[in-house]
């Protein structure tokens, strides 16, 4: 603790940037009441299994949608060309297309290339941060639904050392 | 017991945009501990984010989200002072959940 004593801002954003959280502490700023009451908990027969447990894109893709993809240049995917640190790559996906469903995102050489899917209700912004671990370099595809249709944009992320302990 | 979630939620005109950052290991299954033996995999499948009794964001994730979660999106309709209420289940059955207030 004492190595991250004083200096508020510069302490609160190494928290969020590194996700170490110390119990005592604070300074993310927010207010909240924790209960651990899980009858109004987040719903797992939700999770999409089959598609998670998919080892190839296409297939995991199809269990998710059960559609075609077609590549589209009103997505915009935000990854970094190197990832020196393959256990946490910052992934930011937007779109202007319209009527955006959801945002999911697949990295093609890992394990499970199905990493994480985000659902949004009509009229939401269609964009999403996250941060994601990758067991190599790789392509990563960002999948936009919208209008009943999915869309794709793909980028190559170099890894140095990868996040899946191989 | 602290909470796992923290989340930071601010009204600007009719956006609001939402941080989150849960505590939660996001063990892939594929990672050995110092004996060589393989740890299990634990990870959060899905994460709510409700406002007014709807779902506003929700997360499904696999084992390859990173470890300690961040997500960031907005939604539209909150005004500051609502509540934003986050809840998570893992692939074990644990679960949290917390009610923030949005600034």
């Amino acid at each position: 603790m004492s190595k991250q004593a004083g200096r508020g801002p510069d302490r609160t954003r190494r928290l969020i940037i590194k996700g170490t959280v110390a119990s005592g502490l604070t300074g993310f700023g927010f207010a909240g009441t924790s209960f651990l009451t899980p009858a109004q908990a987040a719903d797992a027969a939700l999770w999409p299994k089959d598609a998670f447990q998919q080892k190839v894109q296409d297939e995991a893709i199809k269990l998710l949608y059960g559609k075609a993809v077609e590549e589209s240049d009103k997505i915009k995917l935000d990854a970094p060309e190197i990832a020196e640190n393959g256990a946490v790559v910052p992934i930011t996906i937007s779109s202007t297309l319209a009527d955006v469903a959801s945002i999911s995102i697949i990295v093609t050489e890992n394990p499970f290339p199905l990493v994480a899917s985000y659902k949004m209700p009509a009229g939401a912004q269609a964009m999403v941060g996250s941060r994601v671990k990758m067991a190599k370099t790789s392509k990563v595809m960002a999948l936009v639904e919208s209008g009943g249709k999915i869309y794709s944009a793909t980028k190559e992320v170099k890894v140095t050392v990868g996040g899946c302990g191989g | 017991m602290a909470s796992t979630i923290r989340v930071r939620a601010v009204a600007s005109g009719e956006m609001t945009e939402v941080q989150s950052l849960i505590q939660h290991p996001m063990d892939s299954g594929f990672v050995k501990d110092a004996k060589g033996d393989l740890i299990p995999p634990h990870y959060i499948e899905v994460v709510e984010f409700e406002h007014r009794g709807k779902t506003v964001f929700t997360a499904l994730w696999g084992p390859a989200v990173s470890k300690d979660p961040y997500v960031k999106f907005s939604f539209k309709g909150a005004q500051k002072g609502d509540d934003l209420k986050v809840s998570w289940v893992d692939n074990k059955g644990a679960t949290d959940s917390l009610v923030a207030k949005i600034g």
